[in-house]
């Protein structure tokens, strides 16, 4: 295309990154004695206690939910970094993702042979190392793509990432020794220092009275996982190397001539966003209990896009935020399927003649991302700050209170 | 040999197909830019009705019990004027208010299209494994020269070839086919000339419309079952085709659509010998000549060196 419609992409792609690209301020400047908290580290805080406290409240089922949830969001970190901050397309993030949940779950499952006849290979590696190989491995497969990924741009590298994953679906049903083929494998659960993140016979673990199960530890470790990748992601995007990647979005010639790599830090970002989905793959294989090759289709690709452009592109709290929508929305439309018009609850499909909750959700998340792109590129963050902009337009409220 | 021969008319049979959308694909490109993720669902969507209408009970054409080929031809063209008309509101309603936007954005919303067509669709089909097209060749197969030839790959071949053919006489000669090439080539001047890019745009949404809905046609007949949801996973492959072609070259999007094609079938057909490369790898071939291209050539065989596309 020629030069003039470029700048106005640029200017587009711009206030992307204006609305969703720099992360909430103000839990920083929190501590200040001088001024009174702002709304940021209020939310901020609320947040922690949310998530520490949700265990003791929630049943089993909405806390693998959650779990869920927080797994997605990792891995669309990734992409909304890819996408958002750096300006390339990918349709192959799931293939990431089922790098890091086959690499965890060979790396830590039992040595073969171990496991009796029909087994899958494993090399029975302490599941904390078995984790970290896992997410440098999806970062080596990143990597060992920079090839295509460093020279190709935007549309062109978002066609070639699809040979990913049906690539790897192929190998993930054939490679029957590594993968257990279209069955799938069995995931070990995860241990650190000896204290079983997973289902433990005969253990009863109470914490303030509630029985700490399975789905309660791997809360607390997807949580923990999720708030490191998180502030991992700021550091990365508010320092040189964020910088560098929006230069390189924006104006990939000019970012050239003023001494950024564009090669090299295309094909950086596409690792790290890489190690990203990783660890959103062991996550999801740890809470999934068992990987099969078709969780990891082109459909969950098209599923992280959507977390990311409902988010608001190149946002990290959008992207959990978008992430939590497309991971929850079936559960929750299912769940109060009867409270809400057109919508069949799973048992009544065929009398009612209504969606079922599954379908619902597609199409949900299809407008979704068609409607927020029209009239919203910043996704729901940009809607949030444009919220608190007039919030903060009204007169002055009487008390900092009112904000919460 | 004679086995070769036969996998080689069967490819560029199956190729011919995939140029067809491999061309939807470049002209929606040339005209605006944008990369259409919606073809699959176009391509379900023309498929869909084809089948639907040119089923027994469809139009009330013909023998209502049985199959007509005149019902059938019939059926082919409504199905290909739904396909066309769904890309025309697609572009108008959708692709056109955000014409000034980042062409990645634009791309991801045809993906949000088609998440939204194809759920409507897959919705549709409900209980029904596959639906047939209700096509004239049914299963029936040619004896000649020693080769065993489908008679539905026949015509795939031949109206794949007499669509192309018209499609170059129709871009190289006719108003509107000069119009497309000038925005191609040069938006703002073409613009300036009096060329109207919104309507150039309607036109190669429709174009790209019809032509998926034929090549959803001649993916659903014989040898596969009828229409299933899976074509769209069919239709993912002309996007190495284009690809290959070079995302700016309609040449490229034929030649691209019958490699893809024929390395498709020559693995499908000596999958004995390749055993090693374990089941199904046919399907990913196309993925595998398309990045092995790339590392050639990052912008296809006959695509433009564009280093500063936006």
């Amino acid at each position: 295309m020629s030069e003039p419609r470029a700048i106005v992409t640029d200017v587009d792609l711009a206030a992307y990154n204006d609305s969703g690209g720099r992360p909430p301020a103000g839990r920083l400047r929190a501590a200040r004695p001088t001024r009174p908290p702002r709304p940021g580290s209020l939310l901020a805080l609320a947040v922690a206690v949310a998530l520490l406290v949700a265990p003791l409240y929630l049943d089993g089922s909405w806390l693998r939910l959650g779990v869920f949830a927080f797994a997605a969001a990792v891995a669309a970190l990734g992409l909304t970094l890819l996408i958002g901050q750096a300006g390339q397309l990918s349709l192959g993030h799931s293939f990431f993702v089922a790098v890091g949940a086959y690499g965890y779950t060979f790396f830590a499952a039992a040595r073969s042979g171990d496991g009796g006849p029909g087994s899958a290979a494993g090399l029975g590696l302490p599941p904390i190392v078995a984790l970290v190989l896992a997410v440098l491995l999806a970062g080596a497969t990143g990597w060992a793509f920079s090839p295509i990924a460093g020279r190709l741009r935007g549309i062109y590298l978002g066609v070639a990432s699809l040979a990913l994953v049906f690539g790897g679906l192929h190998i993930l049903n054939n490679a029957e020794p590594l993968t257990g083929g279209a069955h799938g494998r069995d995931v070990p659960g995860f241990t650190l220092f000896g204290f079983s993140f997973d289902r433990v016979p005969g253990e009863a673990l109470h914490v303030l009275g509630v029985p700490f199960g399975r789905e309660e530890k791997l809360w607390y470790l997807a949580a923990a996982l999720l708030v490191a990748a998180y502030l991992c992601y700021r550091n990365l995007v508010q320092g040189r190397p964020g910088r560098a990647l929006r230069a390189v979005r924006d104006r990939e010639l000019m970012a050239g001539i003023v001494g950024v790599p564009v090669a090299r830090y295309k094909a950086y970002v596409f690792v790290v966003s890489s190690m990203y989905a990783g660890l959103g793959g062991v996550l999801l294989a740890l809470v999934l209990g068992r990987v099969i090759p078709d969780a990891f289709g082109v459909a969950l690709a098209i599923e992280f896009l959507s977390m990311v452009v409902i988010g608001g592109l190149g946002s990290a709290t959008g992207a959990i935020a978008g992430a939590a929508f497309v991971v929850c929305l079936p559960r929750v439309l299912d769940r109060y399927a009867e409270h809400l018009p057109f919508i069949a609850s799973s048992s009544s499909i065929s009398e009612s003649g209504g969606l079922e909750p599954a379908v619902a959700a597609q199409f949900a998340y299809g407008a979704a991302v068609i409607v927020l792109l029209l009239v919203e590129p910043g996704g729901v963050v940009a809607v949030g700050s444009r919220l608190r902009r007039r919030l903060r337009r009204t007169p002055p409220a009487p008390s900092p209170t009112s904000h919460g | 040999m004679t086995t070769f021969v036969q996998l080689l008319v069967a490819g560029v049979s199956v190729g011919a197909v995939y140029a067809l959308l491999a061309l939807g694909f470049v002209v929606v490109f040339k005209a605006t830019g944008v990369v259409n993720f919606a073809q699959p669902a176009l391509l379900m969507a023309g498929a869909y009705v084809t089948a639907r209408l040119s089923a027994p009970g469809g139009l009330p054409i013909g023998d209502p019990a049985s199959t007509s080929p005149v019902r059938f031809a019939v059926a082919l063209l409504i199905g290909a004027g739904a396909a066309a008309a769904l890309a025309l509101v697609i572009q108008r309603g959708l692709v056109h208010p955000m014409a000034a936007r980042s062409v990645v954005a634009v791309s991801i919303l045809t993906i949000g299209v088609d998440v939204v067509v194809q759920t409507e669709i897959v919705r549709r089909f409900g209980a029904v494994e596959a639906l047939s097209m209700g096509d004239p060749w049914g299963s029936s197969v040619i004896h000649e020269f020693g080769l065993t030839v489908p008679h539905t790959r026949i015509a795939a071949l031949a109206v794949g070839l007499l669509v192309i053919t018209a499609f170059f006489a129709w871009f190289r000669l006719s108003t509107w086919g000069v119009a497309m090439r000038a925005v191609a080539e040069d938006p703002e001047t073409a613009a300036l000339m009096g060329i109207r890019r919104s309507r150039v745009a309607a036109v190669a949404w429709l174009l790209a419309g019809a032509l998926a809905a034929i090549a959803g046609l001649f993916i659903s007949v014989s040898p596969a079952a009828g229409l299933t949801p899976a074509a769209t996973v069919v239709a993912l492959h002309a996007f190495p085709a284009a690809i290959i072609g070079g995302l700016d070259s309609t040449t490229g999007a034929v030649l691209g659509g019958l490699v893809v094609g024929v390395a498709e079938m020559l693995t499908q057909g000596y999958a004995s010998d390749l055993a090693f490369l374990g089941r199904g790898f046919h399907a990913v071939m196309p993925y595998v000549v398309m990045v092995a291209v790339l590392l050639i050539r990052p912008s296809g065989l006959f695509g433009t060196r564009e280093l500063h596309r936006v």
